[in-house]
């Protein structure tokens, strides 16, 4: 590794471990932009690397949040009398219940996402370009919709959890540094992943997948494969989730479609699809971006936003690292070579 | 020598349109063979059937023996019959060595082998075939940016390094500057001599086809026409008539 990388990961490391003791009072701020990351990352893996552009993603998040809080409220009481009281009546949780239901939780929910990824890829990998996207989309908008009617889980209103037991703002540490751990495996994870084989043969999809058929790759496999490792980090940063919020119902927090669902998208277009550094690049960015227009533009936040992702659509379709590849490709290895006769040999 | 591919009275038909009609050849071990015919002949129907790309109305078509008229395309792709397109697919967003190096057998794949990292060997023997089809200086481009000729080249390339028993090969030299031709004739013999690679190759340009294929069939009208060796269909009259449109 060249030296400027190693410079450039240990400052990223150096800033992730900082942030919140240096900027206490955004805190819950920057768990956000680490869930971001996140939802990014993962959504590159199938967007950018294989040329399946899921809108559905967003299903895991809020499948994630309901599996992490079931396995956490049904280790210690049962599921239908809790989420009838609907927060009142006495459910008390030790510290012990409490950490041990939200890690079991976590976990539980990334892998149940998993699972549902392998089955629902099944059916919608069947389909191609924007048939896939819109496939997806109903999935999540369905899974909205089935949950907010099915009262064992809350129904409409949701559940709530119980509130972090300690201090609150060591809570909110506690949740970024969660987030922050994910957000790193998740980058350390698919820097590997896409320079195995594996990740040559879904950039093979992307690329042409008829190609990759007629050379004799296993294409649904590794299509599902991606999609169900995707769910995984999804699943758990919804479970994250979960617990961070206290209370989530479905259509607005759980399977936010129009929200988070969208958000994903717009970062890795704004960053460059198909890069290692692009989705947290455009992650950044489009984060700082909202926070800005919702605190200084309140009114007008909704228009800005959607003024960005018609200008990214439109005018900036590569994104930043996209564009730096377009404007500097010898910085990223890509020019003519001199032959070198020893090296062929 | 032994037949490697066995075709067996195939027929295809789209809708109304009957694009193969009870055709039947076969392809010798080690040749190399040709198949010739006018435009919308039915040439890349069969060979689509061959490979598995859309399912046969009629007949048989066995490689090495084994009947493969029923098997997906991916699959009859790990038997080892490969084929290469008329419309030349690579993957254009990776460059020249990326585009080798997926292009490695998936036979033997297992999904744990697929996690690991390509080896020094795989990466010597990208650059060794890139060299050997001249594209070893542009081997970091991206291949989409190729001239079409240098992506034909590049797509012959990678069908080598899948390590095939028998590639079917669509107009290998359509859209090749003709100085470039000849050094593409030679390297599909070396191809056949030194890697053993069966080649079953369409073509339009006569003389490719005449100065490398054994045996030559002739396709007009979706029927097989007529059969031979360069020489005779050459002379064959049905063949003249076909090409000149007495049918």
């Amino acid at each position: 590794m060249a030296r400027n990388k190693i410079i450039l990961y240990a400052l990223s490391l150096a800033i992730t471990l900082i942030a919140p003791f240096a900027f206490p009072a955004y805190g819950t701020q920057l768990a956000t932009l680490w869930l971001m990351i996140i939802v990014a990352l993962t959504w590159d893996m199938t967007g950018g690397q294989m040329g399946y552009n899921s809108l559905g993603n967003i299903f895991f998040y809020g499948t994630g949040m309901y599996v992490a809080a079931v396995i956490s409220i049904g280790l210690v009481y049962d599921v239908g009398d809790y989420t009838n009281a609907a927060g009142g009546g006495i459910y008390e949780f030790t510290d012990a219940q409490y950490f041990g239901g939200l890690f079991l939780g976590i976990l539980g929910a990334g892998i149940f996402c998993s699972i549902t990824a392998v089955l629902i890829g099944y059916v919608t990998f069947g389909l191609r370009g924007p048939y896939f996207a819109i496939g997806t989309l109903g999935v999540a908008i369905a899974a909205g919709e089935l949950v907010s009617n099915w009262e064992w889980v809350g129904g409409g209103q949701g559940i709530a959890l119980p509130v972090y037991p300690g201090d609150l703002d060591i809570g909110k540490i506690f949740f970024y540094f969660l987030f922050a751990a994910i957000g790193v495996s998740v980058f350390i994870f698919v820097r590997w992943l896409y320079g195995t084989r594996f990740g040559a043969a879904i950039n093979a999809i992307r690329d042409d997948e008829e190609k990759a058929d007629a050379m004799g790759i296993h294409a649904l496999r590794y299509k599902l494969i991606t999609w169900a490792m995707a769910a995984f980090f999804v699943g758990m940063a919804g479970g994250i989730s979960a617990f961070q919020l206290i209370h989530f119902e479905p259509l607005e927090s759980a399977y936010q479609t129009i929200n988070l669902g969208i958000f994903m998208v717009v970062c890795v277009l704004l960053g460059g699809k198909g890069t290692l550094w692009g989705p947290v690049v455009g992650a950044i960015l489009f984060h700082l971006f909202k926070e800005v227009t919702w605190n200084y533009f309140l009114g007008w936040q909704w228009v800005a936003l959607g003024a960005l992702i018609v200008v990214t659509v439109v005018y900036f379709q590569d994104g930043v690292m996209g564009w730096l590849m377009h404007k500097r490709p010898e910085w990223f290895g890509i020019k003519v070579e001199a032959k070198v006769a020893e090296e062929a040999k | 020598m032994s037949s490697i591919i066995e075709v067996q009275g195939v027929s295809k038909a789209f809708g109304g349109v009957v694009a193969n009609k009870e055709v039947s050849l076969s392809v010798k071990q080690g040749g190399i063979t040709g198949l010739i015919g006018p435009n919308g002949s039915g040439k890349t129907t069969l060979f689509n059937s061959v490979v598995g790309y859309h399912p046969i109305d009629a007949g048989s078509i066995k490689f090495e023996g084994k009947e493969v008229s029923k098997l997906p395309v991916q699959e009859i792709a790990r038997l080892g019959l490969l084929r290469t397109f008329q419309q030349t697919r690579i993957y254009g967003k990776m460059n020249g060595v990326e585009n080798m190096l997926i292009s490695l057998p998936h036979r033997k794949m297992s999904i744990w082998d697929a996690l690991k990292s390509y080896s020094s060997e795989d990466y010597e023997r990208a650059d060794h075939l890139l060299e050997f089809v001249g594209l070893y200086e542009k081997r970091k481009l991206k291949s989409g940016d190729l001239s079409f000729g240098q992506q034909k080249l590049l797509e012959f390339a990678m069908a080598l390094m899948n390590e095939p028993t028998c590639l079917l090969l669509d107009e290998p030299t359509a859209g090749i500057n003709p100085t470039l031709i000849n050094g593409l004739i030679d390297r599909l013999k070396r191809a056949n001599a030194e890697f053993g690679i069966t080649l079953f190759i369409i073509e339009h340009n006569m003389r490719v086809i005449m100065s490398m294929a054994e045996t030559i069939y002739c396709m007009a009208h979706g029927e097989m026409l007529a059969q031979g060796t360069p020489d005779e269909i050459q002379n064959d009259q049905r063949v003249i008539d076909a090409y000149l449109g007495a049918h």
